[in-house]
């Protein structure tokens, strides 16, 4: 919301600077953004009259003009469309300043030019450039600029927080300045309109629960084409309200002052009599704005005889609105129930100032000083004979003003000080709220009545905010809360999981964070079959969907530094996944799956640049040993299993299960998706469950044995296809718990082997706990060992 | 006796012009060998006179330990070069990089959620997780703000359908926390939040909060000043950073304040980062509203509690001089390399 400095202090003048005023407002919760001045800088600029106008005898569109400053006539040079004798206008003098410029006598086309004649952009008032700024006729020839059009004024930019809907209005925001600074304030006198005609236009309340107040009144034969006062345009366009016409005009600047939204019907335009209801769905009402809405079936409307006229609190309807041809009006100044116009603009596509305070609220008691203060100004410009106030009302649907216990104990609970009565009371009064003290043994409490302006204090909470608001929040004491120094519980079997990241990083791994929603294309392409949850309002359709795995978000990581010649890359990520509903627009929260996740992405070189390593590309057995370093945290089983996934290539993609639970997957990317990518190099992908990667097994420390251990080293060649994991599952099962280690240490394929078989190389390690194994005993167990691989893989020995 | 003299004088010089270990052996086998020269003198020995005998042998002997400790000494010689030319040869250049030493690094936002726990976990608050698709009860309604109420404005969410939606701030957390557990409850609950907001150097339509949630039979305003005044000094390691607490309004705690610090560019003198108003806002704070509690089962005459939720994104960018919040999206290696 946008004010005039200068209006306000028409209301309330603390003696204190601009930039303090505006401290002063941000610090009492009625925030700034900032100000800007009315006007740029200008000096030595007065009211001048144009009056004799001539064609330059060399130039045809420069006219030369006699100006007069109030006690000489000077002659200017103009180019300005509109110039013509007898308009009044700024102009600067010989020796003005307008901004950065410096206006000197010149010569134009030979023609001695003295001084200026100026825009208001020319004078830093707005952009407008098409023509000189005319000025009203009764301006005093030879005044000030500055002074005349009251240009020593800052526009405020104040963002109001919703509760605070009554300083939307210049006189609120006066009594708050007032009651923070302790001055008294003028308030506009109410008056009293005599009305002069009997005319009335009946008024019907049909839903008097969400429009309980509607004061209005008649106005006839008013002259439309009376020019709006300067001054008031002025306060209207430093409110950031444009002039239209004098009617529209004045309901503004009484909105603006007062914070009344009202309206003004075109008498004659309207049929039998008003009637405000709901609405029923699909009527129809062509708005001021010139658009046609189709209406819902809960929005509060203002109808006639022919129907529609307005949506209630939000906007005019266009065949019952004020135009160039109005004779006589009707005024409306209602009060309606904030729930009932609440959202009804934005759902329509809408906005308007009367249904940001309505929404919000106004004092349900301004009703009728704002039509009389409107009816008032309404007659010094436009003229006319004005009827008697029409105020239709249902009492009992108005709000009331509450009694709200303030219990001196509850004030210091809460703030964490005693504050004296004497104190809070003095607040309260500065508030202009009322109250009555009750004392009973160290328990004083009041009971306070807010007025109807402060409808938004309704608790106890709401009087102590405002208590604490006007002691000042900085004046509160500052304490560091006590607490008993209660351990908590702390799981050993939790693996935290800055332990995994930091196992990350050392393997060479970046953490990255993606968007939780990401593109459907790309989605679509890692994954067909799945169905990923859709946004209703997605900012953008490469922002439309939930993620159903992280490598989405890391897949376009990666392309992005792929792209800024980073080659080797490394990229980690870990957060939500989402998983699919059927139908995402009856879904409830439990239908929906999310669910932290651990994902990686490897792609380029083994190893960084270096003169010591070799420059070849990574395999699956990297990506392997870097997730198997993390799940070695666990120092639990994990089983690895070849799967058929979509995003990864078959043969080289695994799934990961720990006591035949899902942890997760690992593998290549699939060529198909890769060269859809248009990635030069092979991608490994992983992505683990946090749920089953975080739970280590905690230590219970076996014996240490004394007794020496025997390694024997044996090879067999079986078919490809027999599986690492399932050679040496085959050796433990045929073995004793005195086989301590089985290493794999060769695989071999090649030269010397059938092209179907492979060579599989092992180291076993044997221990007793209690005594040293003999030769005889190992020789039974290889032997034993080897006969069940024979019979159960199809092995043979290598010689 | 001075054939004596005389051998072993041959034999010194022999030792000491001898070229190497090989040299040496043949030397030792010529004066100290079965058939060597001293040897032959020793057996000649039973020759002489008996009376010359032991002097004789004494000086045979004192000639042979001498050339064994000449042949000893130069040997040591030779071998002492031989392992100083074998180190030479070895020697490397021990400036040249290591094997496989490079690591990858944290997310900046990380290291600042990171630090944030720990701050909160030292003095005993749990930290707790939320989910990002809420329901409108837990996101608006349980926090006071009903349908149609205008602070929803402020709120730009992004829908699924008319309940559900992603979370707009951790508060729904506060609500989740309180639905389960008895005060007295300290938690903290960091996490990702969702407004439509499309992506500029100042906001992103993904972006991450904190929020705090302090509930007990004692806890009043002055504990948040408390609170949130020594977190911010801790956190941006400054005793002297000045903080103020300005009225504000959230529906869902009451009196509510926003925060401010004093802007840690300029130090409060005035800078294009804080607007020139030497104050960066950086948090929403307040006492949790009664009806909150209510809300949520908890008794609002006996227990009070306060809750703030902060942006560790604008921390980050504070902390770290970060100047387009994009970066942390993007996730260019160029930038996100300059964390660890």
């Amino acid at each position: 919301m946008k004010f005039s400095e200068a209006w306000l202090r028409e209301f309330v003048d603390p003696p204190i600077s601009t930039r303090e005023l505006v401290h002063q407002l941000t610090m009492a919760g009625l925030e700034v953004d900032g100000f800007t001045s009315v006007a740029g800088e200008c000096s030595k600029v007065i009211v001048g009259e144009i009056i004799k106008a001539e064609i330059h005898p060399d130039a045809e569109k420069l006219l030369v003009c006699k100006v007069s400053s109030g006690h000489e006539e000077l002659q200017v040079v103009c180019g300005a469309p509109n110039a013509r004798v007898g308009i009044k206008v700024p102009f600067a003098l010989v020796g003005a300043k307008l901004g950065k410029e410096k206006i000197k006598k010149a010569k134009l086309r030979g023609v001695d030019s003295f001084g200026m004649l100026c825009s208001e952009r020319e004078l830093g008032i707005s952009d407008l450039h098409e023509g000189l700024m005319e000025l009203p006729l009764e301006a005093p020839v030879g005044e000030d600029i500055r002074h005349f059009l009251k240009l020593d004024d800052n526009i405020i930019d104040l963002d109001l927080t919703p509760n605070r809907s009554d300083c939307l209005g210049i006189v609120g925001l006066a009594r708050e300045t007032g009651l923070i600074n302790e001055i008294d304030v003028s308030y506009p006198e109410d008056r009293f309109v005599t009305p002069i005609v009997e005319d009335i236009f009946p008024v019907e309340l049909g839903d008097p629960q969400t429009c309980p107040r509607f004061v209005s009144r008649v106005l006839r034969n008013i002259n439309i084409n009376a020019l709006t006062p300067l001054g008031m345009k002025e306060k209207l366009r430093r409110s950031g309200i444009r002039s239209i016409d004098p009617v529209v005009d004045v309901t503004n600047y009484v909105m603006l002052e007062l914070n009344q939204p009202m309206h003004a019907y075109d008498l004659n335009q309207l049929k039998e009599k008003i009637v405000v209801r709901q609405s029923k769905e699909g009527e129809r009402i062509t708005l001021l704005n010139g658009e046609e809405v189709i209406l819902n079936g809960e929005t509060l409307l203002i109808t006639d005889g022919n129907g529609p006229i307005g949506i209630g609190g939000v906007m005019g309807g266009l065949t019952t609105s004020v135009t160039s041809n109005t004779k006589d009006i009707v005024l409306e100044s209602a009060w309606f129930s904030p729930s009932a116009i609440a959202g009804r603009a934005r759902y329509y596509g809408l906005s308007s100032d009367a249904a940001h305070r309505f929404e919000r609220g106004v004092d349900w008691q301004g009703q009728i000083s704002a039509i009389e203060r409107a009816t008032e100004l309404l007659i010094a410009i436009v003229g006319g004979e004005a009827g008697p106030l029409s105020h239709s009302v249902h009492s009992e649907h108005l709000p009331k003003i509450k009694d709200i216990k303030l219990r001196a104990s509850r004030v210091e609970k809460l703030l964490g000080v005693a504050i004296d009565d004497s104190t809070i009371e003095g607040i309260l009064e500065r508030l202009g709220f009322g109250f009555r003290c009750s004392k009973a043994e160290n328990n004083t409490y009041w009971i306070v009545k807010a007025p109807s302006h402060r409808f938004d204090i309704s608790i106890e909470a709401d009087l102590i905010e405002e208590i604490s608001r006007i002691y000042g929040y900085n004046s509160l004491p500052v304490r560091t809360p006590l607490t008993s120094l209660k351990m908590s519980s702390n799981d050993e079997s939790e693996i935290p999981l800055g332990r995994i990241r930091s196992q990350l990083v050392a393997r060479g791994y970046q953490e990255t964070i993606n968007y939780s929603f990401v593109d459907p294309e790309l989605e679509r392409l890692i994954d067909p079959e799945k169905e990923p949850i859709k946004l209703a309002n997605p900012l953008s359709k490469d922002m439309s969907v939930m993620r159903t795995t992280l490598w989405t978000g890391l897949l376009k990581s990666l392309i992005y530094n792929l792209n800024r010649q980073h080659e080797r890359i490394r990229l980690f990520e870990v957060g939500l996944r989402f998983g699919q509903v059927k139908d995402i627009s009856e879904a409830s929260f439990s239908d929906i799956l999310q669910e932290k996740t651990i994902a990686g992405i490897a792609c380029g070189s083994r190893h960084v640049e270096n003169w010591a390593s070799d420059r070849n590309i990574i395999d699956f057995y990297d990506v392997k040993g870097d997730l198997e370093s993390i799940l070695a945290l666990t120092s639990a089983d994990f089983e690895v299993v070849p799967v058929l996934h979509p995003t990864l290539q078959s043969g080289q993609a695994a799934e990961i299960r720990r006591e035949k639970e899902l942890v997760g997957y690992l593998g290549l990317l699939d060529p198909r998706v890769q060269q859809a990518l248009d990635i030069r190099n092979p991608v490994y992908l992983f992505e683990l469950k946090v749920g089953l990667i975080v739970n280590k097994v905690v230590a219970k420390v076996r014996s240490l044995s004394k007794f020496p251990e025997v390694r024997r080293d044996i090879a067999i060649i079986v078919d490809q296809s027999i599986s690492a994991a399932s050679v040496m599952k085959c050796v433990y099962l045929a073995t004793n718990d005195s086989l301590i280690n089985l290493k794999l240490f060769d695989v071999y394929q090649g030269k010397g082997i059938d092209p179907n078989r492979k060579s599989i190389a092992m180291g076993l390690t044997f221990r007793h706990g209690s005594r040293t194994l003999n030769d005889e005993e190992i020789n039974q167990s290889i032997i034993k060992i080897v006969s069940s691989l024979k019979s159960e893989l199809k092995a043979s020995l290598r010689d | 006796m001075s054939e004596i003299t005389a051998i072993t004088r041959i034999a010194r010089q022999a030792i000491e012009t001898a070229k190497d270990i090989t040299d040496l052996e043949v030397l030792r086998v010529q004066y100290l060998g079965k058939k060597g020269e001293l040897t032959a003198l020793l057996r000649g020995l039973g020759r002489l006179p008996k009376e010359d005998r032991p002097s004789a042998g004494a000086a045979i002997n004192e000639s042979k330990g001498l050339i064994e400790d000449l042949i000893q000494v130069r040997k040591e010689q030779f071998e002492a070069a031989a392992l100083r030319e074998r180190l030479d040869a070895e020697a490397i250049d021990v400036t040249l990089r290591g094997r496989d030493g490079d690591i990858g690094g944290l997310h900046p936002v990380t290291i600042v959620l990171d630090r944030m726990e720990s701050f909160f976990r030292s003095v005993g608050y749990d930290v707790i997780e939320g989910p990002e698709i809420e329901d409108d009860y837990h996101n608006f309604e349980a926090l006071n703000l009903p349908e149609h109420h205008p602070a929803r404005a402020m709120h730009d969410t992004f829908y699924f359908n008319p309940n559900l939606l992603l979370r707009t701030h951790t508060s729904p957390a506060q609500v989740r926390t309180m639905e389960s557990n008895d005060p007295p409850i300290r938690v903290i609950c960091p996490g990702r939040c969702f407004r439509v907001d499309p992506p500029d150097p100042s906001h992103l339509p993904m972006f991450h909060q904190v929020e705090g949630l302090v509930v007990d039979s004692d806890i009043s305003f002055a504990d948040l000043k408390g609170t949130v005044e020594e977190f911010l000094r801790v956190f941006f390691e400054n005793e002297d950073l000045n903080v103020r607490f300005r009225p504000s309004y959230f529906p869902f705690t009451e009196p509510s304040a926003e925060v401010d610090v004093q802007c840690v560019h300029c130090l409060g003198k005035g800078c294009r980062v804080c607007s020139h108003t030497g104050w960066l806002e950086v948090m929403g704070s307040g006492m949790v509203h009664p009806k909150v509690l209510e809300y949520s089962g908890i008794d609002s005459e006996k227990y009070t509690g306060f809750a703030f939720g902060m942006g560790p994104d604008r921390l980050a960018m504070l902390r770290y001089g970060v100047d387009d919040l994009r970066h942390y999206l993007d996730n260019d290696l160029r930038f996100l390399e300059q964390f660890r």
